[in-house]
């Protein structure tokens, strides 16, 4: 409990079920779940976000790039994408093999959680492309996306994996990506290297950086800042 | 009116003492929100318009200790301001009370300058007026217009792909940022001189409590 850093109108909103310490939970974990249901019938599988003007690029370094390791994490020598869950076929990509699929990009806006914005240009492969390659089972509602980086969301207790669970539909948007390259240049280490998650339809937490696994599945899970409180669909 | 009313029914009590607790938790919550990123204008393109850039609202003016609680109070409470709104607008309209509380400026334009210029001392008395006058009709009008325009830029700011006409209509997502934050400052110039007249006009400020004179 952080009592002290509560302010008075907050503390005037714990009987009402509105403890922001567990969002998820009481009066608050309602609205979630009313908001959640809200977003997902908000969204619109064949809407695409405009593209930006070459102009509206945010110039390189201005670009906010995120990490919850200590440090960005290289990928392992023998690093593949793993794609399994409810598939008819498991895969296991390299970037070569990604490469060979047919690429996709576009100049879109990065919405963060934080309120900020920013212009870049994103070079991949669709998910849905994925999806159809593996088989994906239509009973997968949701899938997660995994990174071989690790943060340490509680003090003391051992390190989790980054990751983020979809639901299906904002996975197999046109503009949900699996993205080896950012305007136009493969990606450095902190952009995600060598693969991550980008979407027009997503705030930037639930884009997963250093992906390395792919996974469809019946249920929603969580995800590393979802499970500390952040709202699960957070659509755009 | 058919029946003799109040002066603030009910209905007119009930959601301007609602609406006190929700815009204060709105206002806070919205604050601790901006927090996580004190700034106007995109990454790499600050605003030069902005004058508070980087700066961070005091504790005492946020609620929701950090980002995803204030996210999450922001927006679940939200529902309950709107609702409270859509009560008093749907109240409004069919009450018929709209006539007496809403300006129209060809009733109210000349009333309302009669009456800001007796408040600057440039006439020595007010004009004659009924429940409200002139400027009170425009003020609180205007201050709903406002709530809306808060509302749908809120909208636009957390649909601003999904809901991109409406983003577009506020100059895009920044734009629909820097509009709910300007919004914001707004109502807030609007409740202190609210507040500072009816310290001026007992009378108006007791009927929000007890209903006042039947008319």
């Amino acid at each position: 409990m952080t009592v002290s850093r509560r302010t008075l109108l907050g503390l005037a909103l714990l009987p009402l079920g509105c403890d922001s310490s567990k969002p998820h939970e009481g009066f608050l974990g309602l609205t979630e779940r009313l908001n959640d249901r809200m977003q997902r019938a908000f969204f619109r599988p064949g809407k695409l976000a405009s593209e930006e003007s070459a102009g509206a690029l945010t110039p390189q370094g201005a670009f906010p790039l995120y990490k919850v390791a200590d440090e960005y994490p290289a990928a392992p020598a023998d690093w593949k994408l793993r794609v399994h869950g409810l598939v008819a076929r498991r895969l296991d990509l390299s970037l070569t093999d990604l490469r060979r699929l047919t690429p996709t990009q576009f100049r879109v806006r990065h919405h963060c959680v934080e309120g900020w914005s920013a212009v870049a240009s994103w070079q991949g492969v669709r998910v849905s492309e994925i999806a159809r390659l593996c088989g994906a089972d239509p009973r997968a509602r949701f899938v997660e996306f995994r990174s071989f980086e690790e943060g340490y969301p509680n003090a003391g207790a051992s390190p989790v994996r980054y990751y983020s669970s979809w639901d299906r539909e904002s996975v197999e948007h046109p503009q949900t990506i699996l993205a080896y390259g950012r305007n136009g240049a493969p990606l450095s280490l902190g952009e995600g290297a060598p693969l991550r998650l980008y979407s027009a339809v997503k705030l930037g937490y639930k884009m997963v950086k250093w992906v390395d696994e792919v996974v469809f599945q019946p249920v929603r899970t969580g995800g590393y800042w979802e499970d500390l409180g952040y709202e699960w669909f957070a659509g755009v | 009116m058919a029946s003799p009313r109040a002066e603030q029914p009910l209905a007119v009590r009930i959601t301007h003492w609602a609406n006190v607790p929700l815009l204060a938790i709105m206002a806070a919550s919205g604050l601790q929100i901006l927090a996580a990123f004190p700034e106007m204008g995109p990454k790499g393109a600050p605003a030069g318009w902005y004058p508070l850039q980087g700066w961070t609202p005091p504790a005492w003016m946020r609620a929701g200790d950090w980002l995803a609680g204030a996210r999450h109070v922001h927006f679940g409470v939200a529902w309950l301001f709107v609702a409270n709104a859509l009560v008093y607008v749907v109240w409004l309209v069919i009450s018929g009370e709209w006539r007496r509380r809403t300006f129209h400026p060809r009733r109210d334009a000349g009333n309302a300058l009669h009456t800001t210029a007796w408040y600057l001392r440039l006439r020595k008395s007010p004009p004659e007026q009924g429940l409200y006058n002139g400027l009170q009709r425009l003020a609180y009008t205007l201050v709903i217009a406002l709530a809306a325009l808060e509302v749908l830029s809120g909208l636009a700011l957390y649909k601003p792909v999904q809901l991109s006409v409406l983003a577009a209509l506020f100059g895009g997502y920044e734009g629909a940022r820097a509009f709910h934050l300007l919004g914001l400052a707004a109502l807030l110039v609007f409740t202190v001189g609210h507040v500072a007249l009816t310290v001026l006009h007992p009378r108006a400020l007791a009927s929000i409590f007890t209903g006042g004179r039947r008319a």
